[in-house]
């Protein structure tokens, strides 16, 4: 669920098993971009130590010349939900995995999102292949490290991978592989393709500098 | 805070312009992201604002920002600018999120990837 307008009954703290130890001192993320629908949050909830949970950000519409920041600001706003889960990679190092919707009006929860992140999965419907391909655009764009996982949906016509990846137009070098995001191994071999792809960017000295510019 | 008794919406902008007494949360405080730890350092006090309370009840082992987010059922950018005031008293402690300048360290990489490896 991306969108919606009022809380749901948010459970009151972790249960105990979902305590992270003191010992933990740092997180890390990736983030899950994909449209609706696409199995953002099955993919996240395949591999969550956690059940996900869901935070928000609002966006605020100021009125058309109104700026009125002397008492309660009459703006409306947009909640906009990101699905979230949590893998502990060891005592000290936690994982976050965010899911976030792909259309071009969600770009602002971006900015603090990629900060820092170590790259993103872009999850695939080959049914609706244009968002795609402005999310890669965009991660383009802001040198986001990324792959592409195609959610191989129940009944949805299989398009071999190739296919796939020239409709996107994506280079040769970002990994494309197909998954079931239903499926907790499936999953983790999508985060494990992002890894060694971020591991052979570490190891190639200044490997697109001149792309990116 | 002046008003009170008015029924409003719980994800109201109103709502939550009262809890943060009208700071948005993009000047003030910490530089927070999503993923930083926060640990409490002081236990929550009866005449605290029920937020920084909660605040201090839930971080009695290191959580997220997100999951503050999740759990208080409120937006990040009102959490963050409750997380400010904890951290000015001292009464927080964050743990920043690993730095990436552009590109993750192969030592990190190499344990994240050891960490997916056992799941």
């Amino acid at each position: 669920m991306d969108f919606r307008g009022s809380d749901p009954a948010a459970p009151a703290g972790p249960r105990s098993e979902d305590v992270l130890p003191s010992s933990a001192t740092a997180a890390v993320k990736i983030v899950i971009v994909g449209g609706f629908g696409v199995g953002k949050t099955t993919l996240v909830g395949a591999v969550s130590e956690i059940r996900p949970l869901t935070t928000e950000e609002t966006m605020t519409h100021a009125g058309v010349g109104v700026d009125d920041t002397a008492g309660v600001e009459r703006k409306t706003a947009t909640t906009v939900a990101m699905d979230f889960g949590r893998i502990s990679i060891n005592d000290e190092l936690v994982l976050y995995l965010f899911g976030t919707p792909g259309q071009q009006r969600f770009w602002f929860l971006w900015n603090g999102l990629f900060d820092g992140a170590l790259g993103a999965v872009v999850l695939v419907d080959t049914r609706r292949l244009e968002v795609s391909f402005d999310v890669i655009g965009r991660l383009e764009e802001r040198g986001v490290a990324f792959v592409v996982a195609v959610n191989a949906f129940p009944g949805a016509p299989r398009h071999p991978l190739q296919e796939v990846r020239a409709a996107l137009d994506l280079p040769d070098h970002v990994p494309i592989v197909a998954c079931d995001a239903r499926r907790r191994d499936s999953g983790r071999d999508v985060l494990m393709t992002l890894m060694r792809h971020l591991y052979t960017l570490a190891m190639t000295p200044e490997p697109t500098t001149l792309e990116r510019l | 805070m002046t008003d009170e008794g008015q029924d409003w919406d719980e994800g109201s902008p109103e709502r939550l312009y009262v809890i943060t007494r009208g700071r948005s949360g993009r000047s003030e405080g910490a530089a927070l992201d999503l993923v930083t730890l926060i640990v409490s350092r002081s236990e929550p006090q009866p005449e605290m604002q029920p937020e920084h309370a909660a605040i201090l009840r839930l971080c009695r082992f290191p959580l997220s920002v997100a999951e503050l987010s999740a759990y208080l059922g409120l937006p990040f950018s009102v959490v963050t600018v409750l997380l400010g005031d904890l951290l000015a008293e001292d009464r927080v402690q964050a743990r920043a999120p690993v730095l990436l300048a552009q590109l993750p360290d192969v030592a990190l990489i190499e344990a994240v990837i050891h960490g997916l490896q056992r799941l």
